[in-house]
């Protein structure tokens, strides 16, 4: 398989059809890739692909570090084309300015990352060219099996939970930083006229800065997982992305990622927009 | 600030009640107008509310409602024009969306969803907003005060003096 991509990667750079190949090569240590953007045909061969290949290379697409080198083509897994599809809904990208290399995946990390065994997009469903034997997607599986056993808990014991996870978050805004969605030019934690999320690292800060990164998220996150990977105190940042996830699929019946002309639900409303909580 | 001068009223001080604090987002168009209508018919309700008032309910950031968490609110009121009457014709539809989610998001991370009171009140629903407020009042007396934030607020160290005066005084 990374024989075809290393030949078409070759093939686009050498037609000039694209500037840049965005893909993965090995890293420093065994067991591990980091991404590497080639622009010359003869640099192809460090091209690779493996289970080590968790990293959501999309997050370079609207980088202006990357957007500068000229039309790029990106080696994506399905769940990478689906942040891909968010960025193209979000006008962040043109579906025209990026040639999409999808691979079939069955799944990385070792043992497989949580989002592994509930993907459903095992092939890509958005590419220009596909590498790898098609897998059908899975159908009977259930995307917020560990959201609902957490809601299972009383308030007080997810109250616990979350005070003792947030307090161990040290601000690095690694989350933020990895995530193919935060593209704001000024985060609103960077902003300090007003100062709405505390700069230094306690607890009633974390609690701020957490929700609103999550919150920011609703409806747009694809659970690529990448945050999680890489927050250095390990806070399971997923779980509540996945239950702003599952909130949005049950309010309003999106799920992002899959369709590029669906409308993001919070730029969306309908007259009969559930209200249940609304005195 | 507390007089720190008259030391002899501090058991007086300490004798004081707790009360609650709320702080009511609110549009202008709408419930302001209510709230406004619940004054003029010198209607009596519970003074414990703090009104802020934006231009519209879709104007009401989540992030307000942290805030108000942060500086020390026992609960957090919203309120805006019911469905189809909004001045910007569909502000509120979108905060309904956002208050929908934003909702499950507090939920799960086990905040006590009592504490925080979505509603539409119109202008000319000064009874509903006297109700309301008096109701919210009345539940997070039952509650008390939301401790479990408030902790947050005392682990902070070179806060800690700062927040003691402050709620002595709010």
């Amino acid at each position: 398989m990374i024989e075809q991509i290393r030949e078409k990667a070759k093939e686009l750079l050498a037609s000039g059809e694209v500037k840049v190949v965005i893909g993965y090569e090995n890293g420093g240590l065994p067991e591990t890739t980091r991404p590497v953007f080639i622009t010359s045909p003869d640099e192809v061969d460090r091209l690779v692909w493996n289970k080590y290949c968790y990293a959501n290379l999309a997050t370079f697409l609207w980088r202006k570090e990357v957007s500068s080198l000229g039309k790029p083509a990106i080696v994506a897994k399905g769940c990478d084309v689906k942040a891909i599809v968010v960025l193209i809904q979000e006008s962040q990208i043109k579906r025209e300015d990026v040639v999409i290399l999808g691979v079939t995946c069955t799944g990385v990390g070792d043992p497989p990352l949580s989002k592994c065994p509930i993907c459903d997009v095992n092939t890509p469903r958005e590419y220009d060219c596909l590498f790898g034997e098609e897998i059908p997607p899975k159908t009977d599986i259930n995307k917020f099996a560990d959201v609902d056993e957490f809601e299972k808990k009383s308030p007080e014991e997810r109250w616990e939970f979350w005070e003792e996870q947030l307090s161990k978050c040290v601000k690095c805004y690694a989350c933020r930083q990895v995530c193919p969605m935060c593209y704001c030019e000024i985060c609103i934690a960077d902003k300090n006229q007003p100062q709405w999320i505390e700069t230094s690292s306690h607890t009633r800060g974390n609690y701020h800065w957490n929700l609103v990164r999550a919150w920011h998220l609703a409806g747009r996150c694809v659970d690529c997982l990448e945050c999680e990977r890489v927050c250095p105190v390990d806070i399971p940042l997923s779980l509540v992305n996945r239950r702003l996830a599952k909130s949005v699929k049950a309010r309003f019946g999106y799920e992002p990622g899959y369709d590029t002309e669906a409308p993001p639900p919070f730029t969306d409303f309908k007259p009969q927009d559930p209200e249940e909580f609304i005195k | 600030m507390s007089d720190e001068t008259k030391t002899e009223d501090k058991p007086a001080a300490a004798e004081k009640e707790w009360q609650p604090r709320i702080i009511a987002f609110v549009c202008n168009w709408c419930t302001y107008a209510g709230a406004d209508l619940a004054g003029t018919s010198r209607m009596v309700y519970e003074p414990h509310v703090r009104i802020i008032k934006l231009p519209c309910s879709g104007r009401i950031d989540v992030s307000f409602i942290i805030k108000a968490f942060e500086q020390g609110a026992d609960g957090v009121m919203v309120s805006g024009c019911h469905p189809g009457d909004c001045h910007y014709t569909a502000g509120n539809y979108h905060a309904r969306r956002r208050f929908g989610g934003f909702r499950d998001l507090l939920e799960f991370c086990g905040f006590d969803m009592r504490r925080v009171v979505f509603s539409w009140v119109s202008a000319a629903e000064g009874k509903k907003w006297a109700d309301l407020v008096n109701e919210a009042v009345a539940k997070i007396r039952e509650l008390g005060p939301f401790k479990e934030y408030q902790k947050l607020l005392a682990e902070d160290i070179w806060r800690k003096e700062e927040t003691n005066s402050d709620r002595e005084t709010g």
